[in-house]
């Protein structure tokens, strides 16, 4: 292979993106060597596996991956914006559409969600970290490198370019032979193993973890649905592994699960990739949901409306999310016998959604609305939301799909379901969560830019899309003709998109400023609070509680706040044990990432010899006998009086 | 701030005329044929139900928020706790139940209807016409005319069809938004798809289901012409389009962008795509892709269309606008 086939050439757009690539990487580590930080990041980054910091760093990808996706989003719209633009050509275009699903997806909400999942869930069961934490930091790293791997497809060899659900035979060899859709195949397994491993690490740790006297209907409603969302991993993510190793194994090793030829069976891959797909829509969704539950909560200053009802709403979700993977290809000439069942289970997931929804409303009815910017995010999902709701069942019903099916009618609904389903909840948590996370709150008046500029301009860009959609105009289309008179619709969803990033640049500019210049004056429960994230300081010490506080009741330290038994007692400190950072996480992401990179290009000898390195991580970690350290009691005495004062 | 809000407020004010303007012209809303009829009946069926959704919804969000919002002057006050309400959650949990029931009924007898003649065809005999998808374009083929069209299909308005699909590699998706929706074309599969046009005429069809770079040009037209007309087209087509031979049919396989073609004979007496076969006209190489180049099927389609279909009188003036929309 010669070196510009292995680079991406002539394309200026590309090359660019190259240089800037390689400037940044220049300037990153000259900025860090001149700070002489290199020690400090090892120490207290890289090798971490204190849950918060690897949520923050969770955080940190989520947000850069966003930026990612939203610039393949702005260049999709500049596309489109008029008719017959040569802005982007269609190959340009379809591998454009197809990282920004995929980054969008997997790189940027599912590192958000687990990212705040794995700040705040030990937090809120008053656990001192996750069941495994060593596992927790590989989990990170995994997908960080699976991420990053992804990433640099687009200047290196070329970029996946048959769609996030990469259908086959177009995925296939038989009519993609670049190496495109192999970075597909090797990216997501090892992001994916990253996420199982997550998944597995939280039913473990909501299962055993919890604090004293919080049995399962004490439990913080986040709590439940991070709960609910790690059962929906480890059940749907291991079907995705398998899809996705039949898809190496076509196409590196020429197999034929999927192929045209030789008795392949690309209708295979459809049903796989979505009896894991829909699920995954759910396991971003429901987390999604608790952060919305536990927002409207507190800003209504009220106890969630309904509890018992949420949690089997969001348990019912989660059943019915596994049955419903059909309604993906109703035109896929299914008999009419198979479409009804698949379109009454859709519809009926609308029940337990429609009682979420009524239960957030009747949460605030009564209460006492404050509009800060946690809340208004909430606010602005349920309308929102809605509409991507409705719309939801009117794909969900298989004839009228006939219409829908494949068209911007369904581009807009997933947008109206997943942008306020997931980005207003992200945006939601993080204005909630960031002063338990870094000590300051993130600038209001700022946040209202952010908020009133991404919602417009979301509504904007979304909403003619629904009608482009019913007036034939099917998705991916990278152009279309004047005649067709769908210009002004996609002018006008174009000018949206720029408002939206407009919003987007509004938070990073607000990240920046409070990050400079918010008071650090902000108390352990600046929102008052209700449950057990607030009970300890702002940002949480790295032990999280003193002492293991008891519960016995649901929204217990709401109550222990009017009671005035919020205070530890010095008898009560006994020595804290922690476990030791490790360094095998990220040299054995590495290792993957190294491994993945020569199978990517089909360089089988290289990534042989390479897998000599994750052999090595992995019999380094086994004789690891490293137990942990103990805090002691002078020393928690010490953190815990600088926030509560002096101690019993 | 409260400039931009306004000024924001204004621009969305402004939008909905425009939505609604363009509205009564979509083409799902205007069905020509029975079987896009029943499919709109349930969409606005559907729609009905889904406004009143969302009015029920939105009015009882925006009474809450803004009777409850927090006041500078209502004391800080404590609002009290409440569990819940087992009435209240019991109401919605059955009100979501009927409009569940509601809208199974006519989703389920659409679905059996548009799977069969439409009603008051039943008489008579569908002329079936086998859709074989190619990258980039549409090949039609009358078994019992034995002739071929490729891009455009004529057929006789009034009077039922039976589409018997399949694809010659990638899948794609057949979809005449104005005469029956859509369905899937696999290779080694076959689906079926009915159509009626109520009325002659010339009506849009497209490719949904993405297959690559040619994409986004993958559409083709339908058109609907009096029995008279028809028959007459399919003599004449007889008796002046060229014979399809295997290496014109191997030729047209590959992945092209090209205009419309009309033969004499059909593929079918030498492979049918849904039995199998397929993999001896797939060559990876002409999938390779050259970033920032030429797109390989530019220059195909300049030089097809030089040899572009038989001239008919029907099909000569629609060949110009075969691009577009043919209802706009």
């Amino acid at each position: 292979m010669s070196l510009d086939e292995f680079f991406v050439t002539g394309d200026p757009l590309i090359l660019g993106s190259q240089i800037a690539i390689g400037l940044t990487m220049v300037g990153l580590v000259a900025l860090i060597t001149y700070l002489k930080r290199w020690k400090w990041l090892w120490r207290e980054w890289f090798t971490t596996v204190d849950h918060k910091k690897i949520g923050i760093m969770y955080i940190l990808a989520g947000v850069l991956m966003f930026f990612r996706g939203g610039v393949d989003g702005l260049l999709m719209k500049a596309q489109t914006s008029r008719p017959e633009l040569g802005f982007l050509d269609a190959q340009h275009y379809d591998e454009i559409f197809t990282t920004h699903g995929v980054i969008m997806i997997l790189f940027m909400a599912m590192p958000l969600l687990i990212g705040i999942m794995n700040v705040v869930v030990p937090l809120q069961i008053g656990a001192r970290d996750v069941a495994f934490p060593k596992l927790n930091a590989l989990s990170f790293w995994l997908f960080f490198v699976g991420a990053m791997l992804f990433n640099i497809s687009f200047v290196i060899g070329g970029s996946p370019d048959a769609g996030w659900t990469s259908y086959f035979p177009l995925a296939g060899k038989e009519f993609t032979p670049g190496v495109g859709n192999n970075y597909y195949a090797i990216a997501l397994q090892i992001a994916g193993i990253g996420t199982l491993a997550t998944g597995i690490n939280f039913v473990v740790t909501i299962i055993k973890m919890r604090a004293p006297g919080m049995s399962w209907m004490k439990m913080p409603i986040f709590t439940w649905t991070s709960f609910v969302t790690s059962i929906l991993i480890v059940a749907a993510f291991p079907i995705f592994t398998v899809a996705l190793a039949f898809m190496s194994l076509d196409r590196l090793f020429g197999t034929h699960f999927f192929t045209v030829a030789a008795g392949g069976d690309p209708m295979l891959w459809l049903n796989l990739f979505w009896l894991w797909g829909h699920p995954e829509v759910y396991i971003v969704v429901l987390p999604a949901f608790g952060m919305f539950s536990e927002v409207i909560a507190t800003f209504s200053r009220k106890n969630l409306f309904g509890y018992k009802s949420m949690v089997y709403a969001v348990a019912g979700i989660a059943f019915l999310s596994m049955l419903v993977w059909v309604h993906h290809f109703y035109t896929m000439g299914n008999s009419a016998a198979v479409n009804s069942i698949f379109s009454l289970t859709t519809i009926m997931i609308a029940i337990p959604t429609g009682v979420k929804i009524f239960n957030w409303l009747f949460t605030m009815r009564k209460g006492r609305i404050e509009f800060s910017n946690a809340m208004l995010w909430s606010l602005a999902f349920i309308p929102c939301f809605t509409i991507g709701g409705v719309t939801g069942v009117m794909l969900a019903m298989a004839a009228a799909d006939y219409q829908y099916h494949n068209t911007m009618f369904l581009v807009a609904h997933f947008h109206y379901v997943l942008i306020p389903g997931v980005v207003f909840a992200v945006f939601a948590g993080l204005y909630y969560w960031w002063p338990k996370m870094f000590g300051f709150k993130l600038n209001e008046k700022i946040g209202k830019w952010h908020f009133w500029l991404f919602v417009i301009g979301f509504n904007m860009t979304f909403m003619p899309m629904f009608f482009v959609g019913l007036d034939g105009m099917s998705r991916r289309m990278y152009t279309y003709s004047e005649s067709t008179g769908w210009a002004p619709w996609l002018g006008f969803s174009a000018v949206g998109s720029v408002v939206m990033a407009a919003g987007f640049a509004a938070l990073c500019y607000n990240i920046y400023w409070s990050f400079r210049y918010a008071s650090r004056d902000v108390g352990s429960d600046p929102w008052n609070g209700r449950t057990l994230e607030w009970a300890t300081a702002s940002p949480a010490p790295h032990y999280n509680f003193a002492v293991v506080p008891e519960v016995d009741r649901i929204d217990d330290f709401w109550y222990k706040k009017k009671e005035g038994k919020t205070g530890i007692k010095k008898s009560d400190l006994k020595p804290v044990h922690m476990p030791s950072n490790s360094w095998t996480p990220i040299f054995l992401g590495v290792a993957f990432g190294i491994v993945g990179f020569f199978l990517v290009f089909e360089w089988f000898t290289l990534a042989v010899i390479s897998s000599i390195l994750i052999v090595i991580g992995l019999v380094a970690n086994s004789f690891d006998y490293d137990d942990g350290y103990h805090i002691p009691v002078d020393e928690l005495e010490e953190e815990e009086r600088e926030w509560r004062g002096e101690l019993k | 701030m409260k400039a931009l809000k306004r000024g924001m407020l204004l621009l969305t004010m402004l939008a909905i005329p425009l939505f609604l303007a363009g509205c009564d012209r979509l083409i799902v809303f205007d069905p020509k044929g029975p079987i896009a009829r029943s499919l709109t009946d349930l969409i606005v069926y559907s729609i009905i139900f889904m406004l009143v959704i969302v009015v029920v919804i939105f009015v009882l969000f925006g009474y809450i928020v803004w009777k409850y919002r927090a006041r500078k002057d209502d004391g800080d006050f404590e609002p009290k706790e409440e569990k819940g309400n087992h009435t209240l959650e019991i109401i919605w949990f059955a009100i979501p139940i009927v409009i569940v029931i509601a809208l199974m009924i006519p989703t389920t007898k659409t679905i059996y209807e548009v799977e069969d003649v439409p009603q008051g065809y039943e008489e008579e005999e569908p002329l079936v016409i086998h859709v074989t998808s190619a990258d980039w374009k549409w090949i039609f083929s009358y078994p019992d005319q034995d002739i071929e069209t490729v891009n455009y299909v004529n057929i006789p308005a009034d009077h039922p069809v039976q589409f018997k699909m399949t694809s010659a590699g990638t899948m794609q998706s057949f979809w005449v938004p104005e005469l029956a929706g859509q369905k899937y074309t696999m290779a080694n599969m076959q689906t079926k798809l009915y159509m009626v046009a109520d009325n002659p005429g010339s009506y849009y069809g497209r490719n949904t289901n993405f297959n690559g770079r040619g994409y986004a040009h993958m559409d083709f037209e339908v058109q609907a012409l009096e029995r008279d007309d028809f028959n007459e087209w399919v003599q004449e087509v007889k008796d002046t389009a060229n014979q399809l031979t295997e290496d014109e049919y191997a030729e047209l396989l590959k992945p092209t962008i090209i205009g419309r073609k009309t033969y004499n004979q059909t593929h079918l007496q030498w492979i049918d795509h849904a039995h199998g076969g397929s993999e001896k006209y797939l060559n990876p190489e002409l999938y390779e892709i050259h970033h920032g180049g030429e797109e390989p099927a530019a220059d195909e389609q300049t030089e097809n269309t030089e040899q572009e279909q038989v001239e008919t009188e029907e099909n000569a003036s629609e060949s110009s606008s075969h691009e577009g929309h043919s209802h706009h």
